[in-house]
C-alpha cells in the first residue's frame, strides 16, 4: 500500500477522518449510556407511539359528542353517536366533558398536537437562530444592530410576545408554532454567534481561510458541525417550553381553536366545572407534565454528555 | 460612581426604544383597521375616515411611531378599544393585585430557595441535594395552571383551609389580603424556587471550594457563619442575576395564575385584552412589563457593586 503513504494530503484526510469518527462514536455511546437520556427517551418514544397509534387505542373521533353522555365520571359506560348516526357503546376511561366528548380520546389525540408543536417550535427557532447567529458572527457591520434588536426581543417576556402574536394572527397550528418560536430565537442567535466568534479564531479555520476556502464552505464544514452539540441541547429545552407555552395559550383561550383536541383546550373546557369534575383538568395535566418532564430530563442528559462545558455552568 | 450610573442608564435607553419599536410594529402591522374596530359595525365610511384622521393613522409609519412614542413617554398609552378608557388609568386600577402577587411570590421564593440551595451545596450529594435537583426538574416541568388546580383541589376544596379564588384589596385589611394571596403566590413561586435554588446550589458549591473557606474553617468559625458570611455572600452575584432574569418567568406566570385564581390584575387584563383584540391595552401592558423587566435587571447590575466590591465599571 505504497501510494497513500507517499501522498501526504491523502494521509492527512485519512487520519483526521478516523479521529472524528472515533469522537462521534464515543459521544454517541456516552449519550446512550446516560440514565437521564434513557429515561427521557423511553417516555418520549412511548408518547410518540401513543400519538401515532391514537386511532387504534380504543379511542373514538375526539370531536364526537353525545348529549346523553355529558359529564360522566372516569370509567363510566355510556353511548356515543358517530357522524354516520351510528350509536356505539363506549367506556369513558377518563370521563366526558360538558358536551359529552370522550376525554380519553381527546387526550390521546392531543399528544399529536403537543409533540408536533414542540418539535416544530424547536426547528423553527433553531433555523432562524442559526442563520441570524451566523450572520451576526460573520458580517461584523450587521452584528451591532442585529444584536440590539435581539436584546429588545429578549426584554419582552416570552409569553407576552406569543400571546400578542397569536392574537394578531388568530390561532392555527402554523401561527402558534411561529408565535412560540419567535421569543426563543434571540437565545439561539446568541449561542450561535458566540460559538462562531470563538470557532473562527481556531487554527483550522485560519488555515482554511488562508487556503482561500469560500466563507459559506467554512461555515458549513467547520463552524456548523461544531455547533451541533450545544444546539441539540438548546433545541430540546426549546421543545419542552414550546409544549408548555402552547398548552398555556390554549388554556387561556388564545391558542388553537377550541374544537382541536389539545391538552390546553381540554383543560380550558374543564375549568368551569372543576369543583365537581376535577379529572377534566388532571388527566391532560398529567400527560402534559410527564411529556415536558421527559423532554427536560432528556435535555439534561444530552447536556451532561454532549456539552460538558455547559453542564458545568448550571 | 455617578458617572457609571449615568452611563448604565444611558445604555438601557436603546433597548427600551427598540422594545417600543417592536411593540409598535407588532400591533401596527396587524391585519384589520383599528379605526374600523373603534367605530363599530354601524359606522359609515366617513366616520371611519374621521376616526382614522383623529388617530393619525393616515400618516406614514415612521411619523406614526414618532407621535406614538412621544405620547408614550408622556404617559399617554392611548384609549382602550374595549373598556373605552385611558389605558394608563386602566393599568393603574389593575396594578395593586399584580404587585402584591409578585412581591409575595418573590419573598416566598427567595426565603425558601436560598437556604435550600445553600444546604444542598453544603451537603453535596446528600439526600437533600438529590431531592432538590429532582424538585427543580419537576418544578420546571409542571405547568403553572396544573399546579394551581392541584393546590386548589387539595388545599381549598378537600381541606377547606384557603379560599378557592378571588382577591381582597390591601385597603380591606392585611389579614384578608394575605389570606387570598397565599395559594396563588405558592403556586407561582414553585418554578421560581426551582430556578433560584439550582443557581444558589451551583454558586455556593463553587465558593465552598475556595481557599478562604478553608481559612475560615481553620480559624474555628462556626459552620453557620462560614456558610452565610463567607460562602453565600461571595456567591451572591449569580443568585441576584438569576432572580432578575427570573422576573420574565414570573411575569409569564402572573398572566396564568391571575386567570386561574380570578385575580383582577394586569395578567388578567392582558388575557381579557387579547380575547377582545384590544390592541392599545395589549400594547400598554407589554410595554409596562418589559419596562419593569429592563429596570429590575438594571438594578441587578447596579447591585453587583455592593455584593462584589472588586467590580468597578
Amino acid at each position: 500500500m505504497a501510494p497513500p503513504a507517499t501522498d501526504p494530503t491523502a494521509f492527512e484526510t485519512l487520519s483526521v477522518e478516523s479521529a472524528s469518527v472515533l469522537a462521534q462514536q464515543s459521544a454517541w455511546s456516552r449519550v446512550r449510556r446516560n440514565t437521564s437520556v434513557r429515561i427521557g427517551g423511553i417516555v418520549l418514544v412511548v408518547l410518540v407511539l401513543l400519538a401515532l397509534a391514537a386511532p387504534w387505542l380504543g379511542t373514538v373521533d375526539p370531536s364526537l359528542f353525545d348529549p346523553g353522555s355529558r359529564d360522566l365520571l372516569p370509567g363510566r359506560r355510556g353511548e356515543i353517536t358517530t357522524l354516520e348516526g351510528e350509536t356505539l357503546k363506549h367506556t369513558f376511561l377518563m370521563g366526558s366533558d360538558s358536551f359529552g366528548r370522550d376525554i380519553y380520546s381527546r387526550v390521546v389525540y392531543g399528544t399529536r398536537v403537543s409533540l408536533i408543536v414542540g418539535l416544530f417550535t424547536a426547528l423553527v427557532a433553531l433555523a432562524f437562530g442559526i442563520v441570524l447567529g451566523l450572520v451576526a458572527g460573520y458580517l461584523r457591520w450587521l452584528d451591532g444592530p442585529l444584536m440590539r434588536v435581539m436584546d429588545g426581543v429578549m426584554a419582552i417576556p416570552a409569553i407576552l410576545i406569543a400571546i400578542a402574536l397569536v392574537a394578531m394572527w388568530r390561532g392555527s397550528l402554523g401561527t402558534v408554532v411561529i408565535a412560540i418560536a419567535i421569543p426563543e430565537i434571540p437565545r439561539v442567535t446568541r449561542l450561535v454567534r458566540s460559538l462562531v466568534l470563538s470557532i473562527r479564531e481556531e487554527p483550522y479555520v485560519e488555515a482554511a481561510v488562508s487556503l482561500g476556502t469560500p466563507t459559506w464552505k467554512i461555515m458549513a464544514r467547520h463552524i456548523l458541525p461544531n455547533c451541533v452539540a450545544p444546539l441539540v441541547v438548546q433545541g430540546t429545552f426549546i421543545c419542552a417550553s414550546g409544549i408548555l407555552v402552547e398548552a398555556i395559550l390554549s388554556f387561556l383561550g388564545v391558542g388553537l381553536p377550541p374544537d382541536i383536541p389539545t391538552w390546553g383546550n381540554v383543560m380550558a373546557e374543564g375549568r368551569a366545572q372543576f369543583n365537581e369534575y376535577p379529572h377534566n383538568i388532571f388527566f391532560p395535566g398529567i400527560f402534559l407534565a410527564v411529556t415536558v418532564l421527559a423532554v427536560n430530563i432528556l435535555g439534561d442528559g444530552l447536556r451532561d454528555t454532549l456539552d460538558p462545558k455547559m453542564a458545568k455552568r448550571v | 460612581m455617578l458617572r457609571f450610573l449615568f452611563r448604565r442608564l444611558l445604555s438601557t435607553l436603546p433597548v427600551l426604544v427598540i422594545v417600543a419599536l417592536l411593540v409598535f410594529l407588532m400591533l401596527r402591522l396587524t391585519p384589520g383597521d383599528p379605526a374600523a374596530v373603534m367605530a363599530g359595525d354601524a359606522a359609515t365610511t366617513e366616520q371611519i375616515a374621521q376616526i382614522r384622521q383623529g388617530l393619525g393613522l393616515d400618516r406614514s409609519i415612521p411619523e406614526q411611531f414618532a407621535i406614538w412614542f412621544g405620547k408614550t413617554l408622556s404617559g399617554d398609552l392611548g384609549q382602550s378599544y374595549y373598556y373605552k378608557t385611558d389605558v394608563t388609568t386602566l393599568i393603574g386600577q389593575r396594578l395593586e393585585p399584580t404587585v402584591s402577587l409578585a412581591l409575595t411570590t418573590i419573598t416566598i421564593a427567595v426565603l425558601v430557595a436560598v437556604p435550600l440551595g445553600v444546604l444542598a451545596a453544603w451537603r453535596f450529594g446528600g439526600w437533600l441535594d438529590r431531592g432538590l435537583m429532582a424538585f427543580s426538574v419537576l418544578g420546571f416541568s409542571i405547568p403553572v395552571f396544573v399546579l394551581a388546580y392541584l393546590l386548589i383541589w387539595a388545599v381549598s376544596l378537600k381541606l377547606g383551609w384557603l379560599p378557592v379564588q378571588g382577591y381582597k384589596r390591601l385597603a380591606d385589611g392585611v389579614g384578608p389580603w394575605l389570606y387570598h394571596l397565599i395559594l396563588p403566590s405558592i403556586t407561582l413561586s414553585v418554578i421560581y424556587i426551582a430556578l433560584i435554588a439550582r443557581v444558589t446550589r451551583a454558586s455556593v458549591l463553587e465558593t465552598l471550594g475556595e481557599d478562604y473557606i478553608r481559612t475560615a474553617r481553620a480559624k474555628g468559625l462556626p459552620e453557620q457563619r462560614v456558610l452565610m458570611r463567607h460562602a453565600l455572600v461571595n456567591a451572591a452575584v449569580p443568585i441576584i442575576t438569576v432572580i432578575g432574569i427570573g422576573i420574565a418567568l414570573l411575569i409569564g406566570g402572573v398572566v396564568v395564575t391571575e386567570s386561574v385564581y380570578a385575580i383582577p390584575g394586569l395578567g388578567r387584563l392582558t388575557v381579557d385584552a387579547v380575547l377582545a383584540r384590544d390592541f392599545p391595552t395589549i400594547q400598554g401592558v407589554i410595554l409596562l412589563f418589559s419596562f419593569v423587566y429592563v429596570m429590575i435587571n438594571l438594578a441587578v447590575d447596579l447591585s453587583y457593586l455592593f455584593f462584589d466590591p472588586r467590580i468597578r465599571y
